[in-house]
């Protein structure tokens, strides 16, 4: 199975659940102390998000362009934010949402090294948090998402990431982590 | 007592650090705080800093934009500094390393680990 559509890719659907799953366990294990339980793996065309909840987003760009993200619930973001600071939150505030900004940066940022020595460096952007209720995400382009659920006690919490070569012939790295607009004169 | 300035756009890292350092038997004195590299050099100006714990991907100015500019200062030169960052490929670290790194920690990190690099470079 590849990562995305078109020719064969360098890296597996596979490698990359593999270095999702074992990012997000070093991360709960060490800095949380906490076990998650990785649940079934899915594909999605667009973010499975819940319809309301926290969703944190990150950017990859390189050779390789893509996003990844953690979602869930606001309850379940307060029990990682007081797993991860060692202060009892219990509603969404500013610590909580920072903590879920982190919690993406060291997940995604780890995954992105595990995929760097087959993919190329890739630079990874700040992460944007979104918090509140019924709202929904969309990706532009055709886009497909790995996700990853994994459970949290009664908590259910989702580490998904699209990746795919850069479209461009000529490779850039922007700072930001995003790709640059196709749609722009060059 | 040791002034010690952490460089971190992450407010939760920052907070994780400085209690962490709390924690070791390094007589701590006052903790400062800057979100990039640019808050970092004013804090490094204004303050006698004795030790610095820098991220690298932060915005406006990175850790390693910082670290060089740091080392650039005379009066720098002898601060301690260890990176702290997801960033975990052999390159970044010899990067670091080659622009005056100190040591280095991948996150996540344990309070043990942070700790015993620390007790190396001070």
């Amino acid at each position: 199975m590849t990562t995305n559509t078109g020719a064969a890719q360098p890296i597996s659907q596979e490698e990359l659940v593999h270095a999702i799953q074992s990012a997000t366990s070093e991360v709960f294990t060490t800095m949380l102390n906490l076990d998650v339980a990785p649940g079934e793996v899915f594909v999605e065309k667009e973010e499975a998000v819940p319809s309301s909840g926290v969703v944190s987003l990150i950017g990859l760009a390189g050779s390789w362009v893509g996003s990844g993200s953690l979602a869930c619930s606001a309850a379940c973001a307060a029990k990682l934010a007081s797993a991860l600071l060692m202060t009892p939150y219990t509603a969404i505030d500013e610590d909580v949402l920072d903590a879920v900004a982190e919690l993406t940066n060291m997940i995604i940022g780890n995954v992105k090294t595990a995929l760097e020595s087959r993919l190329g460096a890739m630079g990874l952007s700040t992460p944007t948090v979104i918090y509140g209720r019924n709202f929904q995400t969309r990706s532009g382009g055709n886009q497909e998402w790995t996700v990853v659920p994994f459970a949290l006690g009664e908590d259910q919490m989702f580490v998904q990431m699209c990746i795919a070569p850069c479209r461009d012939s000529i490779k850039k790295i922007t700072r930001t982590g995003f790709p640059v607009p196709h749609l722009l004169p060059t | 007592m040791l002034d010690v300035l952490i460089v971190d756009d992450s407010a939760a890292i920052r907070k994780i650090l400085q209690r962490v350092l709390r924690q070791t038997e390094i007589p701590i004195g006052t903790v400062y705080e800057a979100g990039d590299g640019v808050e970092a050099l004013e804090t490094l100006r204004r303050q006698a800093i004795g030790l610095v714990l820098s991220d690298i991907n932060m915005p406006n100015m990175d850790g390693l934009e910082f670290l060089t500019k740091m080392r650039e200062e005379h009066d720098w030169q002898g601060i301690p500094v260890l990176m702290v960052s997801t960033e975990g490929t052999q390159a970044k670290v010899l990067e670091a390393v080659e622009r005056g790194a100190s040591g280095y920690v991948r996150k996540p990190f344990t309070a043990e680990q942070i700790k015993e690099k620390l007790v190396g470079l001070i």
